[in-house]
């Protein structure tokens, strides 16, 4: 097993190889607004690394999101595009999903949240029994709104930071990483588990209004 | 290099998901996925829905493109993409499509100017493109006049609308005559049937003082709005055939008056007009009479290769790689405001191995770009 795994849907920029066992090597940076410029020269970088063509990868494992679509779509389709040149499977999980993972790495094991920023003021969110149960569908929402939710658990993820009155004990990790959505997929490959299409996980419906006709026509 | 090169060419700028493959000035296959009915209850092109669209018909049109042509994409020569000027996130997702596909392939990737494409299309129809070339580029994005002297290399802007573009009056007179989105087309049709003398719009900056190839079209929407509310107001009936070629010529007759004169001014006795309007049946006429009574001699590609698509993006590519032009770099940028004047994205040669140092600073450009590059 060879995987390939990248998530751009939230301001990280993260690419990882694994080979089933463990990360093999993988790259990490924050910039939210250079998604498409710094994707394709990491993925470059990591199989450099680890001395790997990329004609070896026997899967792609993508984050889905949710996450602010722009920087979301360069991971969705850089990863759908490779899996159709080398003919391998193409692995989509909830970026939410991933940081759950990564957070239990890090110690948590009870009920805990993960939330993203989603800008506008709100987060993307959902609720974890444990890193690898997710409790319902992920959502988008104002912190205010949720905070009877997530009232007394540990908090993961960047949302958790931006907003502290309702976050009240956040925790590591921050950032998403690829090393841990690629650990998570070799897992579930390895349990026979499915996984989610690599189609986005948008949550919101573009900013669209119907223009008002204009005046009407008078004759009959 | 190649005298013919096979390249695969990506076009996300607008609504259009294009991916075209050709052989040197060859069409081996145009691939189109539009969303444009999504659109179209929206009466205008909405960014969101267009990126959404492009995502969903990256592969798939990929893949359509090169059982239409029977090539196998491992003879592929290069890969070619619209790297701007065009919507922010809609750029980005045939950028990143591109980039993925190239690597994979280890093929070279040429991210190339929407503009620039829309005029070397012409290859594919008439073939190669005299240099120079003089260009009329109208359509519902842009409203230009280009001298190309090297496609590859050197474009240079003559004029462009001050305002709206053609195509968006087109689309403005549709809504006010409530016509549906988009107008051109069925703007055209109607014109047929009506009387372009009619009434006398306005010919937009065609006075002694005002720039010889700049184009208005704002005044000309607004004096057709005002007149048709004023019929409605006096309760008489819209007569919406006269109304349609009577706007449509006053459009027609400036872009083809100002583009035969810079053909004259510059000596040059070729006119290439492309975009979207190109597709408009009235401005092929007016243009072809103009032209041979000028000694021009006009080349318009057909209807399909005048709209946004990806052939015409393959097609610039194919020069690129003809040419010897440098690769582009991975780290490529999707520029909504790349410059007409830079043909295609250089690479500076980093890691990349195709490039050979030749450079033009973009950072200025990008600058401006990166806060809408994200929703
Ligand atoms: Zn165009």
């Amino acid at each position: 097993m060879l995987l390939l795994a990248v998530d751009t849907a939230t301001p990280a920029v993260t690419v990882a190889l694994h080979d089933g066992e463990s990360v093999l090597a993988e790259s990490n940076q924050v910039d939210a607004r250079r998604h498409g410029e710094l994707l394709l020269p990491s993925v470059d970088k990591v199989l450099a690394e680890a001395g790997v063509k990329l004609e070896a990868v026997t899967g792609i494992v993508v984050g889905v999101g949710p996450g602010p679509y722009t920087g979301l779509r360069v991971g969705l389709v850089t990863a759908s595009t490779f899996a159709a040149v080398l003919g391998v499977p193409v692995h989509g999980l909830c970026t939410l999903d991933g940081l759950a993972y990564a957070a239990g790495a890090a110690g948590i094991e009870g009920p805990f949240t993960v939330a993203t920023d989603a800008r506008r003021k709100e987060v993307y969110w959902a609720r974890y029994e444990d890193p690898r149960t997710r409790v319902g569908e992920p959502a988008v929402d104002r912190p205010a709104d949720i905070a009877e939710q997530v009232a007394g658990l540990p908090a993961v993820g960047q949302g958790a930071l931006l907003y502290p009155d309702v976050f009240t004990d956040a925790r590591p990790p921050e950032h998403q990483s690829a090393a841990a959505l690629a650990a998570l997929a070799a897992e579930r490959i390895a349990a026979g588990l499915e996984f989610l299409p690599p189609t986005p996980l948008y949550l919101r419906r573009p900013d669209a209004q119907v223009p008002k006709n204009y005046k009407v026509v008078t004759p009959k | 290099m190649a005298d013919e090169p096979l390249v695969l060419g990506i076009e996300t700028s607008c609504d259009e998901t294009g991916v075209g493959v050709v052989r040197g000035t060859t069409l081996l296959a145009d691939a189109v996925a539009s969303s444009v009915d999504e659109h179209a209850r929206f009466g205008g092109v909405v960014p969101e829905v267009a990126s959404r669209a492009h995502l969903e018909a990256m592969v798939p049109t990929i893949d359509r493109a090169l059982k239409e042509a029977g090539v196998s994409a491992r003879d592929l020569d290069g890969i070619a993409v619209t790297a701007g000027p065009g919507l922010a996130g809609a750029l980005l997702v045939g950028v990143s499509a591109a980039k993925a596909y190239a690597y994979a392939l280890g093929k070279p990737l040429y991210g190339v100017n929407h503009l620039a494409s829309h005029i070397c299309v012409d290859q594919l129809e008439h073939g190669p493109l005299p240099e120079p070339t003089m260009a009329l580029l109208v359509s519902g994005g842009h409203s230009s006049l280009l001298l190309a002297p090297d496609i590859t290399a050197d474009v240079r802007p003559l004029g462009a609308t001050i305002d709206d573009a053609a195509g968006e009056a087109f689309d403005k007179i549709a809504r006010v005559l409530q016509l549906g989105f988009p107008g051109g087309p069925v703007i055209d049709r109607l014109a047929r049937e009506g009387d372009p003398k009619a009434i006398n719009f306005p010919r937009g900056l065609t006075g002694p003082r005002d720039a010889a190839y700049d184009f208005s079209f704002s005044g000309l929407k607004t004096a057709v709005a005002r007149w048709i509310e004023a019929k409605r107001k006096a309760g008489e009936e819209v007569p919406v055939r006269d109304v349609a070629a009577s706007f449509q010529e006053a459009v027609v007759d400036v872009l083809t008056r100002k583009a035969i004169r810079a053909c004259k001014d510059e000596g040059v006795d070729h006119l290439m007009i492309g975009g979207g309007v190109a597709a408009n049946s009235r401005l092929r006429a007016l243009a072809q009479e103009r032209c041979d009574d000028a000694g021009i001699i006009l080349r318009v590609p057909r209807p399909k290769l005048c709209t946004d698509n990806g052939a015409m993006v393959a097609a610039l590519g194919a020069e690129m790689v003809k040419r010897n032009r440098p690769a582009s770099d991975w780290d490529l940028s999707a520029d909504s405001s790349l410059p007409v004047t830079d043909p295609h994205v250089p690479g500076t040669g980093g890691g990349h191995g195709h490039g050979h140092g030749h450079t033009h600073d973009h950072d200025h450009v990008h600058e401006l770009s990166k806060d809408n590059l994200y929703s």
